[in-house]
């Protein structure tokens, strides 16, 4: 232990800690504005700048590591004047356009400004050129209110893997952008959104599609159907000052039923689809040697990174569409004919915790259809709520529509990591073993928040070898395994995202006092276990609406109906593509 | 897109060379920048191609590799021209008019400082004091040094090139 005085009292830390870790173990809380635990650690924004008695100059508390005797000072008049100073700097060439900004009250600048009694005028900087990026379905970056904390960099280059932007130039002209300053949707970026929520500022965020979904519910000759992913219930609550982990399923169908949506259907439900045609076809591979391992497809932030990086393994894919476009299709090809409603005639949206799933949209068509015509992510969902006055937290809870409102728990846990290996495990155990007196429901191997989960089950006199990959900056050396013909696994998840979906690239931006404080996937996972553990139908293929819809429309799973509307092919893309 | 719009000229031979030569650095830490200088005074410069060989080869992201070329004065995205003319914008050479014969040189050639001509026969770099500010302001075209011009010189200096 090492023992030092912060403002006069005595703080005792393990060595190695730094002034930020020190001071914030006895209540005390610096500012910082760059940094991010364990993801980006630079020191560069001079907020977190503390006076250490002996020394010159002030240094970053975020960085500086705790020494026998060190008496430290956060709140002098040099600390603070050299804070607001800086802060001003920051804002002197940030556009303020605050009040209509997508960030608006939910900034770190905003806050720091407002708390350091900032005068947001009192320097203006050389007005210049920024980097404007709206190429993809997706994102939108906005350098005029970047302030280079370099989070985005860093969450892109080490959580993901991905690495597609950096610090372009130096001095005044440094800007963060793609290399040679190439469009995003020219770049390997995989469209996962983590760069958006460890924005401090509104210098990114996603494409918004409320317009179009407010144009389509304004429209007396559309039918708007809407559905929304697991990991939006485990998450919406946040955004109207609920506790993290709190479930509000059953407001949000009254909420989008007040919305005005025709139906409100729960994507669960197509989750149970995707399982009965992804078991279904990792039986077939396994019993009839098939192509093996074969990888989830659920993930469009992994299709594209697999598209890119990795296109000999497509034919390892599951050739199962995602449960998005799924739901499309099964809306406008199973619920149109039921209701009569043509395919022309009905516009589905989807209520994602991803802003890849944008990019998704338009990837499968079912005839000449999209499957999916809009989504939105769980923060514009909010958005839409608080614009047309939906007091979320005091609405009555309500049960979704049918054909799409019954879903077994193996749909619901389908926004956490592992929970697409053990929603499957469940029903393949089933359709390898159908006379098995017990088979397991829980596969708690594959749960949790390692960055590798593998396992090992014996199913029906068979060994299947199991592994799922929790954020794909893991997913590399799996690849090459495969590649190489030295990995023994027969079925691999892959999520984009460490924690899964609920820790999406859409879901509500937490302040990062919030997320350093708080165990966000564990609550968000457990919202979604719970829920699956209250249920009684826990295995897709005891779900009864899809039972009767396989066998009124869709014949057997993996039959030539359920190709035609469930499974889809994939392409090889060119990591770059030159302008 | 940044960079050179020229079409990349780059042989097998060169690119042999280079991907032995990252190999050879790989293992090595801190291998960017010296691998960077070694494909640079192959190439001459560092366009999106060579980047990109740079990356694969040492397994780093392409931004990395840009963001570092774009960060050091040493590197340049563009091409050197059969003729490189400097201009110096020091203080001695600026008080005396060199922005205007620097401004003129980029009107005639059409191009920036770093950039080169689509003929590649010129390129152009605005430099600091290049010692001889007796002579301000002052003008190189390679080892040639031209001394008190005036900008309507420029042509004329430029045109004697271009008939050589």
């Amino acid at each position: 232990m090492i023992g030092l005085k912060i403002n006069n009292i005595p703080v005792y830390v393990k060595e190695g800690s730094t002034l930020l870790e020190a001071a914030r173990s006895i209540g005390i809380k610096i500012p910082t504005l760059c940094h991010l635990k364990g993801i980006s650690e630079l020191g560069a924004c001079r907020v977190c700048v503390v006076e250490v008695k002996g020394m010159n100059t002030l240094v970053a508390a975020c960085e500086y590591p705790v020494r026998e005797g060190m008496e430290v000072f956060t709140n002098t008049p040099r600390v603070l004047n050299s804070r607001k100073t800086t802060i001003e700097l920051i804002l002197s060439d940030h556009r303020k356009d605050c009040l209509s900004c997508e960030r608006n009250t939910n900034c770190e600048l905003q806050r720091l400004s407002h708390k350091y009694d900032c005068d947001s005028h009192r320097f203006e900087g050389t007005p210049r050129e920024f980097v404007y990026d709206d190429s993809t379905d997706y994102l939108i970056r906005d350098n005029s209110k970047c302030i280079l904390c370099r989070r985005c960099i860093a969450v892109c280059r080490r959580q993901q893997g991905v690495g597609v932007i950096g610090a372009n130039e130096r001095g005044f002209a440094t800007h963060v952008a793609c290399p040679f300053d190439m469009k995003l949707v020219n770049t390997p970026c995989v469209g996962c959104g983590q760069c958006i929520n460890v924005c401090p500022t509104g210098a990114l965020q996603e494409k918004e599609e409320i317009t179009r979904v407010q144009e389509a519910l304004a429209n007396p000759h559309k039918y708007v159907v809407v559905g929304y992913a697991p990991s939006v219930r485990a998450a919406l609550a946040e955004a109207f000052d609920m506790p993290v982990g709190t479930n509000c399923q059953g407001k949000i169908n009254t909420a989008l039923r007040y919305l005005g949506f025709n139906k409100v259907f729960d994507v669960n439900a197509s989750a149970d689809f995707t399982i009965m045609e992804e078991a279904h076809e990792l039986v077939e591979r396994i019993t009839r040697g098939g192509k093996l391992p074969m990888f989830t497809s659920c993930c469009p932030g992994w299709i594209n990174y697999i598209r890119k990086n990795h296109p000999e393994l497509l034919d390892n894919l599951s050739s199962c569409k995602s449960p998005q476009q799924m739901f499309g299709a099964l809306v406008k090809h199973i619920f149109g004919k039921i209701e009569g409603i043509a395919p022309e005639d009905l516009f589905v949206v989807t209520v994602m915790p991803c802003t890849a799933k944008k990019g998704e949209k338009h990837r499968t068509f079912t005839d000449k259809y999209a499957d999916v015509d809009a989504v939105i992510t769980t923060r514009e969902l909010s958005s839409m709520c608080k614009e047309n006055g939906i007091l979320l937290n005091e609405l009555p809870d309500s049960e979704p529509d049918n054909p799409f409102g019954e879903y077994s728990g193996a749909g619901m846990i389908f926004g956490a990591t592992g929970g697409v290996m053990e929603a499957a495990l469940r029903t393949a155990a089933s359709i390898l073993d159908p006379d098995a007196r017990f088979v397991p429901l829980e596969f708690a191997e594959v749960r949790g928040l390692a960055g590798v989960k593998s396992a090992s089950y014996n199913i029906g006199g068979r060994t299947v070898n199991v592994a799922v990959v929790n954020g794909l900056n893991n997913v590399d050396e799996i690849c090459s395994a495969v590649k190489r013909g030295e990995s023994d696994y027969q079925f691999i998840e892959v999520m984009t995202c460490p924690g899964g979906c609920v820790m999406g690239g859409g879901q509500p931006i937490r302040a990062t006092i919030v997320k350093h404080k708080t165990e966000i996937a564990a609550a968000r996972a457990g919202v979604l276990y719970a829920a699956d553990k209250s249920m009684y139908m826990r295995r897709s293929h005891d779900n009864h609406s899809l039972v009767k819809l396989y066998a009124d429309y869709i014949g057997e799973p993996c039959g030539e109906e359920a190709h035609r509307l469930l499974h889809t092919r994939y392409q090889a893309l060119p990591k770059y593509i030159k302008e | 897109m940044k960079g050179s719009t020229l079409p990349f000229d780059g042989t097998p031979e060169q690119e042999q060379a280079l991907r032995l030569k990252l190999r050879e650095l790989k293992t090595k830490e801190g291998a960017l920048m010296p691998a960077m200088q070694f494909a640079q005074g192959l190439y001459g410069y560092l366009p999106y191609e060579v980047q990109s060989i740079i990356a694969d080869e040492l397994g780093v992201t392409l931004s990395e590799v840009y963001g570092v070329a774009t960060f050091y004065s040493q590197f340049s995205l563009y091409p050197k021209g059969k003729y490189r003319i400097g201009i110096c914008l020091g203080t001695a050479c600026y008080v005396n008019g060199s922005q205007a014969i620097y401004d003129r040189l980029r009107q005639i050639l059409g191009i920036d400082s770093g950039e080169c001509t689509e003929d590649r026969l010129f390129s152009l770099d605005a430099t600091r004091c290049v010692g001889c500010c007796g002579m301000a302001p002052v003008m190189t075209v390679n080892d040639d040094v031209y001394g008190r011009i005036k900008p309507d010189d420029v042509e004329k200096i430029l045109d004697k090139y271009r008939r050589a």
